[in-house]
């Protein structure tokens, strides 16, 4: 069985908001029955512009069915300015926290809504349509969407984004391409934040500024690749410009290692934290 | 909750009350070591082998042909590795589309490592393709594994026509008969297998406990090396207390045989009292080819895992195929291979009945079903107006 809150369990037992309204403003269907989820969310406007009446109707496990009750609740009353800005990880904190593996559902929750009220705004059909490029055809997750549930959650690993997204969670042939938009955005994040620090350059990084960034780059631009081939990399120790580092598991001893580490390791730092950086292997 | 219905029993089982008797002194009275060479031990060693034969009998094999190990898993896996490894790896694996995961874990490691392996389907009520299972026979030696009975849905392979057909191929044959033991009659004088698998907790026994039957002269190699119990197919200090158990419990799944017709009839009440009282559900696997046991049904427009959770909480234990209840994101790859449609596959459930369940608990059951059924498909998106 599932961890799940008591809040998950009463909107599952007794969930708000059940059915369809008739003639609403907006409408946001998402997910598909071959998929395992659902979700069809109708709301009505009030003379205000606030959201004055809302429905749902689920098809899915007892965690989709509380994430549709609680987002039912929490969009009531709200502009849909204000409803547009939650996001899937309000709805699991509604809920006092889901489990990882069901994340899933409070994003299919922030889905519908945002489909609801795109129906509303630009008068489509109400059905999700896909946009852009379709990374997993198991699932039917497009490129966009994952980029964005990992900005909005800061994963970094493949497994939590299927998570939330189901993205890699069939025959699994999309992992790699789910890998390499991890990679992109943590390089996307990194440079933000060099850029950050290029712009406050009064002031020199200290010891363990350094040694944090250093350790940031690595977790981010180098272990993924590492570990997909079964390694991993360990900082030993720094000193001025020496960086030592210890390969782990498949890396270690393995033909390519040196070539691993003056490749990547010491370019990537060079890149994000020091041109004058000298890697070694530790013994 | 002050009560349970567990209909769960594919999935384990209370271990009998004549069982947890049985094992109580082998704690602290009976404790010795078998292999020893003093009485206290060698009387421990005779409580095993007279366990050992009780195994033996029910399934009508040799003792000497029983060989104990901690669980079915293990047993399948030394089953198939074992037997690929005697034969150098230079032979072809077959196995079926429905397998345990600890069949078709084993094999897809062999496949990994170069070994051909093919994986027979089955049609829409889950019996398995014997045309395609002849054309694999013909591509040369082969290890095959196909189960006895399907965990999922409770259909029976003709194991005989199999064992025929592997036989005259000159291929040799294990069957992981889990779900099979005590649910069916197993004569292995009969039926030729050469290699089977039986888990202690599936028949009343504790958890922990198996068993590899190993036909005489079967070679096989084993995985656990050391010691020289088991023959020297198995090392490790028995398990003494839970073999006893083992022995204890499958004489009384033989004694228990006589109760197969009362519990299908049980199962037939709630199968036929929720299809009637439930619209579009519907039964899955080959119906008259089935133990008594099991019921797999499905319900359209909703999910398995919602369904579980409300049975749940009125004291109801059953499991289902969908994938939210099953742990990955994928739905039963059992319902899948036999083409069952994904709207059914998500909402199906699965009862399996043991010699405990009462009448009033399947009564108990065909009440408390429908209105769930009904809750949740007021909430569903798909149910048509
Ligand atoms: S394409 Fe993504 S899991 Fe199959």
């Amino acid at each position: 069985m599932w961890e799940y809150t008591g809040k998950v369990l009463d909107h599952f037992r007794n969930p708000r908001n059940v059915g369809l309204l008739e003639n609403p403003d907006g409408i946001g269907e998402v997910g598909s029955l071959a998929c395992g989820d659902a979700l069809k969310l109708t709301f009505k406007l009030g003379p205000d512009g606030r959201i004055a009446d809302v429905k749902f109707q689920t098809f899915g496990c007892a965690s989709a069915i509380a994430s549709s009750s609680a987002l039912t609740e929490m969009v009531k009353g709200k502009t849909l300015d204000e409803a547009a800005k939650i996001t899937n990880q309000d709805i699991a904190e509604f809920l006092g926290g889901l489990p990882e593996q069901k994340m899933h559902c409070s994003v299919m929750g922030r889905e519908a809504l945002e489909a609801a009220i795109d129906n509303y705004r630009g008068g489509q059909g109400g059905k999700r349509v896909l946009a852009g490029k379709v990374v997993c055809n198991c699932f039917g997750v497009t490129e966009e969407e994952i980029l964005r549930v990992v900005r909005e959650n800061q994963l970094s690993t493949v497994e939590q984004v299927t998570h939330y997204t189901k993205a890699g969670g069939g025959c699994g042939k999309c992992k790699g391409d789910i890998q390499a938009l991890l990679t992109r955005v943590a390089a996307e994040q990194l440079a933000a934040e060099q850029a950050a620090h290029a712009r406050s350059p009064a002031r020199k990084m200290t010891n363990l500024e350094r040694i944090r960034l250093i350790e940031e780059t690595l977790e981010r631009n180098v272990r993924p690749a590492l570990r997909q081939d079964g390694g991993d990399i360990q900082l030993v120790d720094v000193e001025g410009p020496r960086v030592r580092v210890a390969l782990r598991g498949m890396c270690a001893g393995c033909q390519v290692s040196e070539f691993t580490l003056r490749d990547v390791v010491q370019s990537k730092l060079r890149e994000f934290v020091n041109e004058d950086i000298v890697v070694e292997e530790a013994p | 909750m002050s009560r349970v219905i567990y209909l769960d029993n594919n999935a384990t089982t209370m271990a009998a009350p004549e069982v947890v008797e049985a094992m109580r002194p082998f704690w602290n009275e009976r404790y010795g070591n078998p292999s020893s060479m003093h009485a206290f031990g060698g009387q421990v060693h005779r409580d095993v082998e007279s366990a050992r034969a009780r195994v033996a009998e029910l399934i009508g094999a040799d003792p000497g042909e029983i060989v104990f190990t901690s669980c079915g898993s293990e047993s399948d896996n030394m089953a198939i590795r074992g037997a690929v490894e005697a034969f150098g790896r230079r032979v072809n694996v077959i196995t079926s589309r429905v397998e345990h995961p600890a069949v078709l874990g084993p094999c897809q490691e062999l496949a990994e490592h170069g070994v051909t392996v093919q994986h027979i389907p089955v049609d829409a009520a889950g019996q398995l393709d014997l045309v395609r299972l002849g054309e694999a026979l013909r591509e040369g030696p082969a290890v095959v594994s196909v189960m006895w009975v399907n965990n999922e849905t409770g259909v029976i392979f003709p194991m005989d026509e199999i064992a025929a057909m592997v036989h005259a191929a000159g291929g040799l044959l294990h069957t992981d008969a889990v779900q099979a033991a005590g649910k069916i009659m197993i004569d292995l004088q009969r039926v030729p297998v050469d290699l089977l698998s039986l888990s202690g907790h599936k028949l009343h026994a504790p958890k922990g406990v198996g068993v590899l039957y190993i036909r005489r002269g079967t070679r096989i190699k084993p995985l656990l090396l050391g010691g020289h119990q088991e023959e020297n197919r198995r090392a490790g200090t028995e398990n003494v207390p839970y073999i006893v158990g083992l022995g204890r419990a499958c004489e009384l799944a033989r004694a228990h045989l006589d109760d197969l017709p009362r519990l299908a009839a049980m199962r037939d009440r709630l199968e036929q009292g929720l299809l009637a009282t439930c619209p579009d559900s519907s039964v899955n696997g080959d119906r008259h080819r089935r133990v008594a046991t099991t019921l797999n049904i499905s319900f359209e427009y909703i999910e398995g895992e919602a369904i579980l959770y409300s049975l749940s909480d009125v004291g109801i234990c059953a499991s289902s195929g969908s994938a939210c209840s099953s742990g990955s994101l994928e739905p039963s790859h059992v319902l899948r291979a036999m083409g069952v449609p994904f709207t059914a596959v998500h909402g199906s459930i699965r009862f399996s009945l043991s010699r405990y369940t009462t009448d009033e608990e399947i009564d108990y059951t065909l009440a408390a079903l429908p209105p769930i059924v009904k809750r949740l498909r007021a909430m569903s998106p798909f149910v048509p107006k």
